[in-house]
């Protein structure tokens, strides 16, 4: 293999598991390290910076970056990474004086936000500083999207959003709520706007056309219904509820379904576990709340009696999986009715635009989604970008907010006749962590403490109202250990390779076997001869340069590395070193346009 | 030395041995030796070629004088027994241990100081005894622990980091034990573990006195420019001449060596010891031509290496003296204390 260039930043960034697997990158070791100083406050902005919402993410975030953990290789729990960004937004100081704030006067830009999700606020965030003049068009009566009519309020306090989403609009952005846009075309006429974002989610629940399907009004779409009920359009359930779909939307269904009258609340999957799109967590947390989930069941028609919702009649499958994990479309064995009083349907949502006409130069995709550049999140027509789930279908809040950001960039480009493909580079930054013979400025040490549980509200009291957050936080005690899980990723291993006089010292002392002095060759060969198995292929192998002596080379399996240190503190020349990488990533922020160029209306 | 300790984790990947163990098992304390000493090196050693062979910690014996090398068996298999003795005296005291225990297995690690020097009477008189033991010298050519003054193994021109090179005879321990009938010698570098490992393991497995004496550089006072024990030089002047392979007493011989160039040769517990000339002219079985070639390369300034000779004919000290293979302390009240009338059974039988 040829030396590994580490000037990338891209590799050492993949060593940081969790915020390579952040859509937003969001600093996680950074953050944790913060936290374990009580720098509350520099922990919030540290993530604020990035993911823009720390104390909703803290919340309800999907966590891609959790299943990436490295700890979660070491031993079967990753850091809660998501708790701890929780820990940071409960406990900061106040920020307030930190926060950024549009200058005094507007560099003459328009841009119109549609909808007041996560994505438009994110675009929000980053433009108003700079100085532009933004207008969100909002249809419902209040912002939040999707967070606030989706994931109900004892998972999501409305204050906590309140709070977030009140450091956006802060800035000076012209909200314009109950003002649904009905036309694009029309907006784009007015020719008012310099660059339109769309950022409307992805609002429409699938249906399930079975029979029976509109003879009862009891049978709901599970993402309008959610909405109704936070809106308190809705206030009551029967007392036996199904819920159709084992994913995220599911869980929030039948937990508060219990929060508003039922008693018996079964959810339907149609394959067995493992199969499921619910996070494992809220999963757990449904089934701690005593939902029944029932798996191998396919609808098939609702039970209607005298105009009355009385069941639901399901096949029962059975299904083969084979060595690789695959599942095939399963068999039918049975037939079965589970009565039931209500049915909501929480089986996907699709985009929609009925208010994008397409003859307008956005083109659209075969399941409605509109054309948008990955990279730029522009569509089709010059001026028009998308983000969120608006763009490329249902994801999560975090991606939406990665979505903003790049739109952000992108339009400030666009206002500024620069090429919006032009992309600014990521930056790195490399400082040693050494302080003395054997001390290091980070805390690593190996802590073998498994991960933290989340307190919750006792059982018998979190039903009474659908206000009562269930989660609690974590206590102080829980915070001490948790933040000493994290094992400190961006904390690199940096290795010189004129310096190593190959004594073996760091290869005798690393507790997991990661590095190699060898002779050199392909990837699939050095894999085959490394200290200990090498089968992770996700995770790269770092190879120096030829070493002086013998003109080996040292190889470095990434996938276990602990970042102990004790490979630098046993090198007798420092050829070895812990230096932290530092990721730069570009904001709107960070571009220095001087010449403000006119440009037409988003043409 | 450093202050955080090892992890207790380990590559979940890490194979085990018959034991169910993995090399993490017989590792011992953390080092407090220099950061870079080629004596740590020499410990790794030891756990893989103790991990390898299967050796029950508690059937290992590890035994010690004094110096930087003699603190290393407190790195290396925590669950043995072990013995660090006075300075010197590791060789006399692993005599009386043995007398006590043939069952065990004994690995001694001493230095040139502690060998070469003040305990070289020990030395040379356990090989003569043909103490079934394994003997490593970790020689790095100074007193590291005394701040680098010259050992008895430093070569004839070898420069100290300050002073003057040395310039007196040095005492090799190679050609010593040689002279004095050893049956098991071997010369190796710490940083050639390929090497060294199957040496160990070789020597564990000897029934007799096994010498293994491993340039192992002091990187703190003799690995500069000028040092002959230097990692660098070591390199340079490396010179093997017979590659080996231990071979487990139930495995095959799997590779295939040319006819002429291969030796097995069978071991007192069955295992095999698979040698591979790589000089043509050496031969590992004549004691007078082996001393011939060293002294010749020697003087020539090659670090000769390998496993450079192999005697499994000659009894040990057991067998030459008819003992009995249960320990002492296995042995019944009876039969540790024979009795008066024993005594003078015995007392009578020399009249």
């Amino acid at each position: 293999m040829k030396p590994t260039d580490t000037s990338n930043p891209d590799y050492y960034h993949k060593v940081v598991d969790c915020q390579w697997a952040c859509p937003a990158h969001t600093d996680v070791p950074e953050y944790i390290r913060l936290i374990a100083q009580g720098r509350f406050g520099d922990a919030y902005m540290k993530n604020r910076e990035s993911n823009v919402f720390p104390g909703i993410l803290g919340r309800v975030c999907d966590r891609p970056c959790e299943p990436a953990c490295r700890r979660g290789r070491i031993e079967e729990k990753p850091v809660a990474i998501c708790r701890l960004k929780r820990v940071a937004a409960d406990h900061r100081e106040d920020i307030s004086h930190r926060l950024p704030v549009a200058p005094a006067s507007s560099n003459g830009k328009k841009i119109a936000l549609i909808g007041a999700g996560c994505a438009s606020l994110t675009v929000a965030n980053d433009l108003c500083p700079l100085g532009y003049e933004v207008t969100i068009f909002e249809a419902l009566d209040t912002t939040g999207g999707l967070m606030r009519t989706n994931i109900p309020r004892f998972r999501l306090p409305p204050e906590v959003l309140d709070e977030e989403i009140g450091y956006i609009t802060g800035m000076g952005v012209d909200l314009k709520l109950n003002h649904p846009i009905e036309s694009l075309r029309d907006l784009l006429d007015s020719g008012e706007f310099d660059a339109i974002f769309v950022g409307t989610g992805a609002p429409r629940g699938k249906n399930l056309e079975i029979p029976g399907r509109y003879e009862s009004d009891n049978i709901h779409i599970g993402i309008d219904w959610l909405e109704s009920v936070a809106f308190e359009h809705i206030e009551s359930v029967g007392e036996r509820v199904l819920i159709i779909g084992v994913g995220n939307t599911a869980m929030d269904c039948c937990r508060t379904s219990l929060r508003i009258g039922a008693k018996d609340v079964k959810v339907m999957a149609r394959k067995p576990r493992g199969f499921f799109k619910a996070s494992a967590w809220e999963l757990e947390d449904a089934e701690e709340e005593q939902v029944e989930i029932i798996v191998n069941h396919s609808p098939k028609a609702f039970v209607v009696e005298d105009g009355k919702l009385t069941g639901m009649r399901f096949d029962v499958l059975e299904y083969q999986i084979d060595d690789q994990g695959n599942i095939d479309r399963g068999t039918v064995v049975d037939e079965v009715t589970i009565p039931c009083d209500d049915v909501i349907l929480a089986i996907g949502q699709d985009n929609a635009f009925p208010w994008i006409e397409r003859d307008i130069g956005i083109g659209f995709d075969e399941w409605e989604c509109p054309v948008v550049d990955k990279k730029t999140m522009m569509s089709a027509r010059e001026g028009v970008f998308f983000g969120g789930d608006a763009a490329f279908g249902p994801l999560n809040i975090i991606w939406a907010v990665a979505h903003g950001h790049e739109a952000a960039l992108s339009i400030h480009s666009y206002c500024h006749d620069k090429d919006i493909n032009e992309r600014m580079p990521v930056g790195m930054n490399l400082s040693s962590q050494k302080m003395g013979m054997h001390e290091w400025s980070f805390s690593n040490k190996y802590d073998g403490s498994s991960r933290r549980l989340m307190p919750h509200v006792d059982l018998r009291k979190r039903f009474k109202n659908l206000d009562i957050e269930v989660e609690l936080g974590f206590t102080v005690e829980q915070t001490i250990t948790e933040v000493e899980r994290c094992l400190n990723c961006d904390i690199q291993t940096v290795f010189t390779a004129e310096l190593c006089i190959e004594c073996d010292a760091c290869i005798d002392i690393c507790p997991v076997n990661c590095l190699t002095m060898t002779a050199n060759g392909d990837e699939a060969d050095l894999r085959s001869r490394l200290s200990a198995p090498a089968e992770n292929l996700e995770q790269a192998l770092y190879v120096s340069a030829a070493l002086p002596q013998t003109g080996r080379v040292m190889v470095k399996d990434e996938d276990l590395c602990v970042h102990c240190s004790l490979c630098a503190e046993r090198c007798p020349t420092g050829a070895w070193d812990m230096q932290k990488s530092t990721i730069l990533l570009p904001y709107a922020s960070d571009e220095n346009f001087t010449a403000v160029t006119k440009k037409s209306s988003a043409a | 030395m450093s202050y955080t300790g090892k992890p207790k984790i380990a590559h979940p990947g890490l194979p085990r041995n018959q034991l169910g163990l993995t090399a993490r098992d017989y590792e011992g304390a953390v080092s407090t030796l220099c950061a870079g000493c080629g004596h740590d090196s020499v410990t790794a050693a030891i756990v893989q070629a103790v991990f390898e062979l299967n050796i029950e910690p508690h059937m290992l014996a590890k035994m010690s004088g004094i110096g930087c090398s003699s603190k290393t068996p407190a790195y290396f298999v925590s669950q043995s027994h072990g013995f660090n003795s006075v300075h010197g005296r590791m060789p006399s005291v692993t005599t009386g241990a043995n007398a006590a225990n043939r069952q065990l297995t004994y690995i001694g690690v001493s230095g040139d100081g502690d060998s070469l020097s003040i305990g070289v009477g020990q030395f040379v008189h356990a090989i003569r005894r043909n103490l079934n033991m394994c003997y490593i010298i970790e020689n790095n050519g100074v007193y590291g622990l005394t701040k680098g003054q010259f050992s008895a193994s430093a070569d004839i021109g070898s420069k100290p980091k300050k002073g003057q090179p040395n310039q007196q005879e040095p005492i090799d321990a190679v050609s010593t034990a040689l002279s004095l009938g050893a049956t098991y010698i071997a010369r190796s570098f710490s940083g050639d573990k390929e090497q060294l490992v199957p040496l160990i393991q070789g020597a564990l497995r000897h029934n007799g006195f096994a010498l293994i004496d491993i340039v192992s550089p002091c990187v703190t006072f003799n690995d500069h420019e000028g040092s002959t024990k230097s990692y660098a030089h070591t390199r340079e002047f490396y010179h093997q001449v017979v590659d080996m392979d231990y071979v487990q007493p139930a495995a095959e011989i799997k590779a295939a060596y040319a006819k002429g160039e291969v030796m097995p040769i069978e071991l007192h517990n069955g295992s095999k010891i698979v040698l591979r000339k790589i000089d043509e002219s050496y031969d590992p079985t004549s004691r007078a031509k082996a001393f011939k070639y060293l002294r010749e390369h020697f003087n020539a300034g090659e670090i000769v290496t390998g496993l450079l000779y192999l005697d499994e004919t000659r009894a040990e000290m057991h067998d030459l003296m008819g003992n009995i293979d249960t320990p002492l302390a296995h042995l019944p009240l009876s039969g540790l204390h024979p009795g008066a009338a024993e005594l003078k059974r015995i007392l009578k039988s020399f009249a």
